[in-house]
């Protein structure tokens, strides 16, 4: 399969204008503004590319959510929180492709109308920020930014925000508070930002992955883009492999290309001679999956189908001998301290849960913990403000139903039995 | 008190935006670089006047972030080794271990010559080349307890 994404990232000076414009950059924005809003709106949608940051939306029919009135501000913000763990993908096209991302932005600011695009970063990504400084005072210099760009009528600001380490800054709601210089915490909905975004204005926010399939969309076309992945899931996606694997990193595959694939084949398959016990398949928040699942495809169809998610495609490998309580143990404690605080099922909510699984991994649990675990997941599922409780939830029950009998003994002071 | 480098910055990155307030947090990690490591409540002071925003506005957002150090002060070398899921499954502990022996404190402690700090960090974005640490704002990567021993001579 030709790569579109990370098609870059090995290439001498890959980061600067000149490599990305000597590999063919830059030539999908100038034709998009031949096209004209309308018609690059139309085509996303035809492509039937869903948003790669973690929920899926098609991306065509939020950019068609955008008002069209010219007398609006509007933005775009791109999401660079990459903090589900296990995920790392966004940091490399940032980090050896920055151009890449500039020119998706350029044309979805274009389609939607933007004349202010913003890259919200995690803030522990120093080098990726430097990098895309860097990139766009490059694009600024060539006059691929800024005012009357390659002479048209289209004018783009763009700029690079920080965060300082928060989790929930992902949550797209949350990265506007916290870009608008708040605490992040998420916002109501409705409104939907498409309507009143940042600033109160409508604004549209794509995952960096979704932003950086744009240019091929336009340039290679639709036909060329449905032609990989599954039908409704098009396009190639970035699979963020590790673990116990022989090669853990990034592949750049079809949507739709199974786990057993990914796992022995591209990956060179277990890194010892333990067999596999488990993966999770779309970063922490995903429930797991086990051996009998390995010729599920990754796509979002499929991988719902078994009661996961497709997630960011982060797919996180166990061995035989991966003590699952633990698993589970530092997934939640990650989930209680980045819990906003802003509603309580799920600030207290997996508090406890931390609190039970800590002496459960310690051997110190009690009777009927098991019990209790799930009867915390009942209290918190369905009743958060926003989907960081319910991942929480649903990552944990997963764990508790394929390995029930580890818990229960863990529960029952016998030691380890993974 | 913020020194006029610092307040020449935070006005530059005003201009990045529709309203003052959002150059909050680049204000904050611009104060806490130039001045070491640990934010005071006058440094928040000085912000909330130059954002025309309120001290407690800055501190809501000081106290909720992990990356500021408000009033948990640091060494020079802060280093934070991921003890996250891919991290941990490829023995982020060992490491965690190695380093705590080595520098002869435990995670969360400073050592008391203020060089070192040592914590942990959830997932830092890096889990294809487990297990990893970041020391001030460097990624490192793929670590071994040689490979730390190394990296830590590295700040002799
Ligand atoms: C708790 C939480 C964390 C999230 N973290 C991220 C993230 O780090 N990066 C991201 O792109 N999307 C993240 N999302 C999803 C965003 O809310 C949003 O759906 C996405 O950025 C939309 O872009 P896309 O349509 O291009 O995928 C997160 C969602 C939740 C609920
Ligand atoms: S789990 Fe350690 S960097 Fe992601």
């Amino acid at each position: 399969m030709e790569k579109i994404l990370l098609k870059n990232i090995d290439k001498p000076e890959s980061h600067k204008i000149e490599s990305y414009i000597k590999n063919g950059g830059y030539n999908a924005v100038r034709e998009a503004l031949k096209l004209g809003p309308d018609d690059i709106i139309q085509r996303v949608k035809d492509s039937g590319i869903r948003g790669r940051g973690g929920a899926g939306f098609p991306t065509g029919l939020k950019w068609s959510f955008i008002p069209k009135d010219p007398t609006l501000d509007k933005y775009l913000c791109c999401n660079a929180d990459e903090g589900e763990p296990g995920t790392f993908k966004d940091r490399a096209i940032m980090d050896n492709d920055p151009h890449l991302l500039l020119e998706g932005m350029m044309i979805t600011s274009y389609a939607i109308g933007a004349a202010v695009g913003y890259i919200y970063i995690r803030g522990e990504f120093e080098f990726g920020a430097k990098r895309l400084e860097a990139a766009i005072d490059e694009a600024y210099r060539e006059g691929y930014l800024g005012k009357n760009i390659f002479g048209s009528e289209f004018s783009l600001d763009m700029y690079v925000h920080r965060g300082a380490g928060a989790y929930i800054c992902g949550e797209e709601t949350a990265l506007l508070e916290s870009l608008e210089g708040g605490r992040g915490q998420p916002r109501k909905k409705p409104p939907f930002p498409a309507l009143a975004g940042l600033y109160g204005k409508p604004t549209v926010i794509n995952n960096v992955e979704t932003l950086a399939c744009v240019p091929a969309i336009i340039e290679k076309g639709v036909e060329w883009f449905k032609s990989t992945g599954t039908e409704k899931s098009p396009g190639p996606k970035i699979f963020g492999v590790s673990g116990h694997v022989k090669k853990p990193g990034l592949y750049e595959l079809p949507m739709g290309t199974t786990l057993r694939e990914l796992i022995y084949e591209h990956c060179g398959g277990m890194r010892s001679d333990k067999p596999l016990k488990a993966v999770i398949p779309g970063g922490v928040s995903a429930p797991l999956l086990v051996p009998e699942d390995l010729d599920t495809t990754m796509d979002f169809e499929a991988m719902g189908a078994k009661g996961t998610m497709l997630g960011s495609g982060a797919v996180i490998v166990m061995e035989e001998g991966t003590c699952m309580v633990k698993v589970a143990y530092i997934t939640n404690r990650f989930f209680s301290h980045e819990s906003c605080g802003k509603c309580t099922p799920c600030r207290e909510g997996t508090i406890w849960i931390t609190k039970i699984l800590k002496r459960l991994e310690e051997d110190r649990g009690r009777p009927g913990d098991i019990d209790l675990l799930e009867e915390l997941c009942g209290n918190i599922f369905g009743r958060t403000f926003c989907p960081l409780g319910d991942g929480a939830v649903m990552a944990l029950r997963g764990a508790i139903t394929h390995f029930r009998d580890e818990f229960l003994n863990h529960a029952a002071h016998k030691g380890c039995t993974a | 008190m913020l020194t006029d480098k610092v307040r020449e910055e935070i006005l530059k990155i005003t201009a990045k935006y529709y309203n003052k307030r959002s150059a909050v947090m680049d204000a904050l990690m611009l104060v806490q670089k130039d001045c070491g490591g640990n934010i005071t409540r006058g440094d928040m002071e000085d912000i909330a006047d130059m954002l025309e925003i309120k001290p407690h506005e800055v501190n809501a957002v000081a106290t909720f972030y992990t990356m500021y150090n408000y009033a948990k002060p640091v060494g020079r070398y802060h280093i934070q080794v991921c003890r996250n899921i891919s991290c941990a499954l490829l023995e982020a502990e060992r490491v965690i271990a190695h380093i705590e022996d080595t520098l002869g404190i435990k995670t969360g402690d400073t050592t008391p010559d203020n060089k070192f700090t040592l914590s942990t960090a959830e997932c830092l974005g890096s889990c294809g080349t487990a297990p990893m640490m970041q020391i001030n704002d460097n990624y490192y990567e793929n670590l071994t307890p040689d490979k730390v021993d190394a990296i830590l001579k590295g700040f002799e």
